[in-house]
């Protein structure tokens, strides 16, 4: 009844090609917004804003990144946890190292993990599918051990940098959780906005183009030369930040064990539970995947003392597996996919049929 | 159907309340104040074996003292597990879930001590990483929040060298003149290509400088399934003396047969501490016979202490992992980490006052540990452990590495029980903490 286009007339080409057309969507996502920026750091506890909320954004990012990759172009990448780990070096070095200051250092990891990135793109050109796929899984395997090896960026035998001491604006200090969760959210808000859009211009539909058909896509004009190597740079942009903030507001150390090739998995993971080629599905894959075994975990706590804690273990992975099972059969194309459904009913609400 | 499927629902739901009540009703029973210990298991992952040992071994030796009646007899041990499955980032959420209650932790991965040394420095809370992590966190100047007590790997190494000396031919006791002994050996340092790995070529290349031997780093990458090519390499082209296994989980298992393979004797092969349980030489089969590896701790159940948790706690029920794996390595390692916080509690009580105690005191139990050769009989854990005595400065504290070998069922230990040549390898952990410290910006402490 109230959820519909009807009677919300656009008279304007802005108002017709709006990201939230329908007016309970875009009040929806005000809300959402004043939910994120007041209410969580208001009410919630540090625990919960450290250890589920920031990483949540930072693998909502990620999984934004390999969607556009994945979702969009159509590419499959299993190797993406190494340009997480690319973007986390990489900022660290420029901030601890090279003394730039925080916001740059960090989009500067992404840019420079989007430059590798492009360069692992490149048999993309040649080759597609589950071939394309190996091929990205080496770049997992490359990326680690030149991480590993090269003792300049990783920072001796131990493999490990510590963050340094962090300011915003060379001042600031940022020392709270509500201060690195703000600075999370707000990086996480701008590219998220920015991607949104990229995925509804004209790139995102080239990419459309060219998961769909690629060689129909050439043929109408499509460069897939360029567009692919685009995908690929703008994905692992996406991953780099994400893996540079994973290590500055989260963890605080940048290990090359944190991105190892489950995690790549997890991300793909992410995805497909949470929705390929959409927005949502990111943050709901991302949501699925940070918060589900944390919660599982926190829930089976209370089991602690009754249950012996290597079945309890064991039977957290075992929920978890069932759970991704269980969403997959029910719904295939992710979970994003139920928020359409749920939005087709409602627009129909009261009166189907 | 549906209606099956809502009465089992609610049926389930009903034996989850139950269950949940009964454990609060078991809580509530206890009312001596509680010293809380947070533990970041690993049950479930590549690495269960050492994650599951380790943790329970520490959980039994707490469910002894509160069998016993508590610390002191008026503090009971209050444990809650969160597993990590040995990932960092589910270490650091484990660490977030439990850093307002507990005073110290066993963070039990490498990437997780990484990880937590900045935060358990500012958080005031103690992190022991027996035998793994930064090996230069032995110092306490620099790391003053971080114990790496009993051992670290920098002094194992040492005592490596020294014990293949010994096999070689060396009294033990005369350090000049072991270089003669040494000179001339081939060993190959087969490591896992990890940081973790990777953590102790410098010192085998530093004391290859020294000693006259040769050394050559094979390493294998990860995770390690697949070694066939070092191991050609390693005996048939470069047909080494000495291989060093420094390998980590499945990974450990696989030089054994490789060497079986190509006929090199499992008896020139000395493994890691990490690569020294029953679960790394079980699977090998015969093919493990003979292998050595080294060790910070005893093996087996034949110490008064373990005996008396198999009667107290596993004849009461209340063990925290299958009986058959009681007195392993593993299992071993954790207990010895549970008596290890143990005795720091009490030397802190013994100043503090008989409490629970914070992250500082803890620190300085921790500080002042001097566990004496008595004091390990009063306990009763001879053979078991060994002798600890931590200063501010030196967070390491023990240090001396004992040897066994797998007879082809079990580990037997050797009796060796070598002391590694502390001060060359104090020179070096100063060198690197000092490094760290001017990185960072730390300034040294200068007291305690």
């Amino acid at each position: 009844m109230f959820y519909r286009e009807c009677s919300n007339f656009k008279d304007s080409y802005a108002s017709d090609m709006a990201i939230f057309p329908i007016p309970l969507d875009r009040w929806g996502f005000i809300f959402m917004l004043f939910m994120a920026f007041v209410v969580v750091p208001l009410f919630t506890s540090e625990y919960f804003i450290t250890n589920i909320i920031i990483p949540f954004y930072c693998f909502a990012l990620a999984a934004f990144g390999l969607n556009v990759l994945a979702g969009y172009a159509g590419q499959i990448s299993i190797g993406h946890a190494a340009f997480m780990a690319v973007g986390a070096y990489a900022s660290f070095n420029l901030y601890g190292r090279l003394g730039l200051p925080l916001v740059p250092s960090i989009l500067g990891g992404g840019l420079i993990s989007a430059a590798v990135g492009t360069i692992f793109g490149l048999p993309s050109l040649r080759i597609k599918g589950f071939y394309l796929a190996i091929s990205t899984l080496a770049s997992q395997f490359i990326i680690e051990w030149v991480i590993v090896h090269w003792k300049w960026v990783s920072g001796g035998v131990f493999g490990t940098i510590e963050a340094p001491k962090m300011f915003l604006f060379g001042f600031i200090p940022l020392d709270t959780a509500v201060k690195k969760y703000y600075l999370t959210l707000c990086l996480m808000t701008v590219l998220m906005t920015f991607g949104k859009n990229l995925v509804r211009g004209q790139l995102g539909r080239n990419w459309m183009a060219i998961r769909d058909v690629d060689f129909a896509a050439e043929i109408i004009g499509v460069n897939l030369y360029r567009d692919k190597l685009i995908a690929f740079a703008v994905s692992t942009f996406y991953a780099g930040v994400a893996g540079a903030l994973i290590c500055f507001t989260y963890v605080g150390a940048a290990n090359i064990e944190e991105f190892n090739v489950m995690v790549s998995f997890a991300m793909m993971g992410m995805i497909i539970v949470g929705g390929l080629g959409t927005v949502l599905g990111s943050f709901l894959g991302a949501g699925f995947f940070v918060m589900l075994p944390i919660g599982i975990n926190q829930f089976l706590g209370s089991f602690m003392d009754v249950v012996p804690a290597d079945i309890l273990a064991n039977i957290e992975s075992i929920l978890f597996g069932g759970l991704i099972v269980f969403f997959l059969i029910v719904e295939p194309y992710g979970m994003a996919r139920l928020w359409h459904t749920i939005k087709d009913k409602m627009r129909l609400w009261p009166f189907p049929y | 159907m549906a209606r099956k499927l809502l009465s089992g629902i609610v049926a389930l739901i009903l034996v989850a309340g139950f269950i949940m009540i009964s454990g609060q009703a078991m809580a509530a029973e206890e009312k001596k104040p509680e010293q809380f210990v947070g533990i970041l298991a690993y049950r479930t992952g590549p690495f269960a074996a050492g994650g599951s040992g380790f943790s329970s071994g520490m959980e039994d030796f707490m469910a002894l003292i509160n069998a016993r009646g508590g610390i002191n007899g008026k503090i009971m041990y209050k444990w809650e597990e969160c597993e990590t499955a040995y990932n960092t980032a589910r270490g650091v959420e484990c660490y977030n879930r439990f850093k307002d209650k507990m005073a110290y932790v066993h963070p039990l991965s490498t990437g997780i001590t990484y990880a937590l040394i900045p935060k358990g420095t500012e958080d005031k809370i103690v992190i022991i990483s027996s035998g793994y992590g930064r090996a230069d966190a032995s110092d306490g100047r620099v790391f003053p929040w971080v114990f790496t007590t009993p051992t670290n790997y920098w002094s194992q190494n040492t005592a490596k060298i020294k014990w293949i000396a010994m096999k070689e031919g060396w009294d033990g006791k005369d350090m000049a003149n072991i270089g003669k002994y040494l000179k001339g050996l081939k060993i190959a340092n087969l490591h896992i290509d990890v940081p973790y790995g990777q953590e102790t070529k410098p010192i085998l290349d530093s004391m290859s400088e020294k000693f006259g031997f040769k050394v050559r780093h094979f390493p294998v990458p990860w995770p390690g399934i697949d070694q066939k090519a070092q191991w050609l390499d390693i005996a048939r082209r470069y047909k080494a003396d000495w291989v060093i296994n420094r390998n980590w989980g499945v990974s450990c298992t696989i030089p054994l047969k490789e060497a079986a393979r190509l006929g090199f004797p499992r008896e020139k092969i000395l493994g890691v501490w990490w690569c020294g349980a029953e679960e790394d030489a079980m699977p090998a089969g015969p093919a493990a016979k003979g292998y050595y590896s080294t060790n910070f701790h005893g093996v087996g159940r034949d110490f008064p202490i373990i005996q008396e948790v198999v009667d107290k706690v596993y004849g009461a029920m209340k063990g925290n992992i299958a009986f058959t794996r009681v007195g392993t390595v593993y299992y071993n390692r954790g207990f010895i980490a549970g008596i290890l916080n143990h005795e720091a509690i009490l030397t802190a009580q013994k100043k503090f006052g008989i409490k629970v105690l914070t992250g500082e005191e803890f620190r300085w139990g921790m500080e002042n540990l001097n566990v004496t050769v008595e004091r390990i009989k009063e306990i009763g854990a001879e053979g078991l452990m060994q002798p600890m005595h931590n200063t501010w400065q030196d967070h390491e504290g023990g240090g001396v590495v004992f040897y066994q070998q797998w007879d082809g069922e079990k580990w037997v230990s050797t009796g060796e029980v070598i002391t590694p040549m502390r001060e060359y390898v104090r020179g070096l952990i100063e060198k690197s903490a000092a490094k760290y410290a001017k990185e960072k910006g730390i300034k040294l402490r200068t007291g305690p």
